[in-house]
């Protein structure tokens, strides 16, 4: 649909891709007044979801000799792990099921909004790209941080804001920077994915546009325009795909930091 | 931009949904199935240790039985050779007594006959003196008519014979 649309008009809105288009009970489907409309946003959230749980299926035949399937689901979970307790210790081990889910949903999410479906008539959304959607994982793992925090230290918790050493007359303002950045950490969270993930889709869109537009200007803009394009586009989407990778794992990287920070101060 | 031109109209969709959907990801993929994937890997590790541990025990076993066995047969060599050694001491004596009870028969066998040759030869003797005294009066008799008494006829002999 995008495609033939912005070959008639020779014209694309990068922005586009990121509607959300309400699927089902636009109007009555509401909770506590609030509108819940399922939407193309939660339509690929549930696809996500259901291709990790096949995903994992294949790690739980529980072979002694792992298969391929097992050793992958079996290396991304080790992996998770790792980074847990390289980074919190031996305590980071109870935080593996929350970690593990949300690096594997964030990657899940991103490699599928990559995926050339529109070529067959289906448009990946990337529900990644959208704060609303980032930001209710960036609270879930502050909010987490808190209640870690405030559970193993009580209001010694806020000796977190104070760094060792620090001059007696540098106290108030040290922490009050160090409250401010503690506070800003949801919204660097939630917004660091969502705008990499928007910069790279609205990069391939732009350059799309390039390919097409070029191409309907004729054989020379072809040549000079829409193939250099085209090439840089399939460099891009080799990139896309890492920063799909990069992005989940900052994600799951900086909560366990973070948890780390609640579990032992510093 | 739709993230904010849409937000008031999708905010409590995007937010619910997230929720639930998460939510779900989290109780049956977080809790439900990676502690399982780690537990197996876990119980491979261990399994793999236990085997190592196993076969490194077994070494050792072996090793130590490799010892024993040859300190074992180093002292039934031994033990051999004292044996052989014995046997030898032992044949070596009865050789000795077996020769030295035939050198004593063959020397008391040597001596009884040489009492008998000198017993015959002394008897020889005496005849020989007997028979030349019986000639020595005889040929007196033919020759000078003398009658010799057989006594002095054979301390004359015995004078003669033994010089």
């Amino acid at each position: 649909m995008g495609f033939t649309r912005v070959a008639t008009e020779a014209k694309v809105d990068p922005m586009h891709q990121f509607t959300i288009e309400p699927l089902l009970g636009t109007d009555h489907w509401s909770l506590a007044g609030f509108n819940v409309a399922f939407t193309n946003s939660a339509l690929w959230m549930l696809i996500s979801a259901v291709v990790l749980y096949a995903f994992m299926l294949g790690g739980m035949k529980r072979e002694l000799v792992p298969g391929r399937w097992q050793m992958m689901v079996e290396s991304m979970t080790g992996f998770i792990e790792n980074m847990l307790t390289a980074n919190i210790g031996k305590e980071g081990r109870k935080y593996l099921p929350y970690v593990f889910s949300l690096f594997m949903f964030i990657l899940f999410a991103n490699l599928l909004g990559l995926l050339p479906l529109g070529l067959v008539g289906i448009h990946p959304f990337t529900f990644t790209s959208h704060f609303t959607a980032t930001g209710v994982l960036a609270i879930l793992s502050f909010a987490i941080v808190l209640v870690v925090g405030f559970w193993k230290h009580g209001l010694h918790f806020f000796s977190l804001f104070v760094p060792h050493g620090t001059p007696l007359p540098m106290i108030p303002l040290i922490f009050v920077i160090e409250l401010v950045s503690f506070l800003v950490r949801p919204f660097s969270l939630g917004l660091r994915l969502f705008v990499a993930m928007m910069a790279g889709h609205v990069l391939l869109e732009v350059l799309s546009s390039f390919v097409i537009g070029g191409a309907n200007a004729g054989a020379f803009f072809m040549g000079l325009v829409s193939i250099p394009s085209f090439i840089l586009m399939v460099a891009i989407c080799a990139l896309e795909i890492l920063v799909a990778g990069i992005q989940a794992y900052v994600f799951a990287l900086l909560t366990a930091l973070y948890i780390n920070d609640a579990e032992h101060l510093h | 931009m739709p993230q904010i031109s849409q937000l008031a109209a999708t905010y409590s969709s995007q937010i619910f949904w997230m929720m639930v959907i998460f939510g779900a990801v989290f109780f049956l993929v977080g809790r439900g199935m990676a502690p399982k994937v780690i537990e197996t890997m876990e119980s491979r590790d261990q399994k793999i240790a236990a085997d190592l541990a196993a076969a490194e025990a077994a070494r050792r076993d072996a090793e130590a039985q490799d010892d024993a066995w040859k300190a074992a047969a180093a002292q039934q060599r031994g033990e051999a050779q004292s044996l052989i050694a014995a046997a030898k001491a032992d044949a070596a004596k009865a050789a000795e007594v077996r020769l030295g009870a035939a050198g004593a028969e063959v020397e008391a066998r040597v001596a009884e006959a040489e009492a008998r040759i000198a017993a015959a030869r002394e008897g020889a003797l005496a005849e020989i003196e007997t028979v030349a005294a019986d000639a020595a009066a005889d040929i007196a008799a033919r020759v000078a008519g003398l009658t010799v008494a057989g006594d002095a006829a054979r301390a004359a002999v015995k004078d003669v014979l033994h010089g």
